[in-house]
């Protein structure tokens, strides 16, 4: 039956029921993660950001959140020019930190 | 050197600038209404950002400033300007003629009961800052569970940069407290998740960043941008915290074992008590007003009436100290320019 509208499921993050076990996993060998300050300039100075609305900023921040499908499919469009590490003022080496995160999140990743 | 000099509380800002007359060769006299020195720096444990002993500060402090003429439980009972000097009447009877008011009456801590929404007094798992540190120096406070801290959250600007709470200026002291804190219960409880909620974090001071970087990247701490908008309480007597994660646009809930409030600094109404006596402008912000707020913060418009510390706005401890030095010297001068 159509109401005229639908009931679309809550977007609202429960920090109860997340599973960050593999997020912890990442943290491990990527310790520098949550040094993220969220600044955006790696998001700004992304080529791919134009284009396809690639944000490391919110790959990082989904990750922690628990919103691993949409960190990953943004991930994708990443094509690992590395400017972001140039920019980062928190020194995160974000380059490796992509590579680390496909290596962990994505078996089919890229 | 037989002028009076007066000083009004015996706080750091209080005690520190005894300290220095005492050696210029006054001997001040100081008046406090609680029964001990230190002011808030006696209730706190340790002090951002290197982890000193409060006790220590106070305790060296007093030590300093033993030759002064020290009254406890007194207040002050009026303020009389004489032709050129003041009359002063403490609580106990004794009265003091004067030249030199030194001002160091502090602060007080925001009452976090009267933001409601958060329900200080009412849930169980809700605390200050303040009891924080009480718990840290003692160990004692039912509401703190050692044995299941799974969870603990640290709410910024609880009463400060809120209109609401009539009181729209920051309070400079509490995001690095909640650095600070949020540290403290990681070392104490390392298996916990521990949340900031923040608006903004404001690192101003030497090391402060550094100590951010160290909370996130040593303990883990998490920082989420949005201001804590409701609490309430579930049936195992754990507070739900509501909040929107301002930097991914949703609204977000978690659960918490104990929800930590960082309470702003406010002008004392023991503070603007004073001030009425001894008829002292009171600024915009509601701390007591200078002669001027960029080249001289430790002058009142008051002829023979200087301040020192966090009556005239929040100030940390080396801020406090340094003040307290500056009056020390402006009233050693003052006098000179009476002779
Ligand atoms: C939760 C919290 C934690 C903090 N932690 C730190 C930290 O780790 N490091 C840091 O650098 N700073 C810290 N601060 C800031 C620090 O507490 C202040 O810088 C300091 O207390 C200011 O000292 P003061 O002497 O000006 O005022 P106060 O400490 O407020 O002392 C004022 C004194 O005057 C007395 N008094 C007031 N009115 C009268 C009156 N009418 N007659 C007689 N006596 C009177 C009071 O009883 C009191 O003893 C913290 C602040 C808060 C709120
Ligand atoms: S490495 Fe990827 S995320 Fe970083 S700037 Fe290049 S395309 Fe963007
Ligand atoms: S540049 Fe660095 S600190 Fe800034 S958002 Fe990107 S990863 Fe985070
Ligand atoms: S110091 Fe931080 S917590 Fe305190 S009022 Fe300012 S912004 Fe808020």
């Amino acid at each position: 039956m159509d109401f005229g509208f639908k009931l679309s499921p809550s977007s609202a993050i429960n920090l109860d029921k997340v599973d960050l076990s593999r997020f912890e996993k990442l943290h491990g060998i990527e310790p520098d993660i949550i040094k993220c300050m969220a600044c955006g300039s790696c998001t700004s100075s992304c080529p791919a950001n134009r284009f396809s609305g690639m944000s490391l900023r919110k790959v990082i921040l989904d990750l922690q959140r628990g919103r691993e499908k949409e960190a990953l499919g943004m991930l994708r469009n990443c094509m690992l020019c590395g400017k972001c590490t140039m920019v980062c003022p928190r020194g995160i080496n974000t380059r490796h930190l992509i590579l680390s995160i496909c290596r962990i999140y994505g078996e089919d990743g890229k | 050197m037989k002028e009076n000099i007066v000083i009004i509380g015996g706080g750091i800002a209080g005690l520190e600038a005894a300290a220095q007359l005492l050696s210029l060769g006054y001997k001040p006299i100081i008046i406090e209404k609680s029964d001990h020195l230190g002011g808030h720096v006696a209730e706190w444990n340790c002090l951002f950002p290197d982890m000193t002993p409060a006790r220590d500060i106070v305790s060296s402090l007093a030590a300093r400033s033993a030759d002064a003429n020290i009254f406890l439980n007194t207040e002050i009972s009026f303020v009389n300007k004489l032709k050129d000097s003041y009359n002063i009447m403490l609580s106990n009877g004794i009265s003091i003629i004067t030249k030199i008011i030194l001002v160091t009456t502090g602060f007080s801590v925001f009452d976090a009961a009267k933001k409601e929404e958060y329900g200080y007094g009412v849930y169980d798992q809700v605390i200050t800052n303040r009891d924080l540190e009480h718990w840290f120096n003692t160990g004692e406070d039912k509401r703190v569970n050692d044995c299941g801290m799974n969870a603990v959250g640290f709410v910024h600007c609880v009463g400060s940069r809120d209109e609401k709470a009539r009181n729209p200026q920051c309070s400079k002291v509490c995001c690095i407290t909640a650095v600070k804190q949020a540290i403290e219960l990681k070392q104490k409880f390392p298996d916990a998740m521990v949340y900031c909620f923040y608006m903004d974090l404001r690192m101003f001071g030497k090391k402060y960043e550094d100590f951010y970087i160290s909370a996130q990247r040593d303990y883990g701490v998490r920082f989420i941008r949005g201001r804590v908008s409701e609490v309430s309480e579930n049936i195992d007597g754990r507070v739900i915290v509501k909040a929107e994660d301002t930097l991914s646009g949703k609204p977000v809930k978690v659960t918490l074992d104990l929800l930590v409030l960082m309470a702003g600094m406010v002008c004392s109404p023991d503070s603007t008590r004073v001030a009425n006596m001894a008829r002292l402008p009171v600024d915009s912000d509601g701390f007591l007003k200078s002669e001027d707020n960029v080249a001289d913060i430790i002058s009142s418009p008051k002829e023979g009436v200087f301040y020192a510390g966090a009556c005239t706005g929040p100030k940390t401890v080396p801020e406090t100290l340094a003040e307290a030095r500056a009056a020390a010297l402006k009233v050693h001068l003052y006098i000179k320019g009476l002779e």
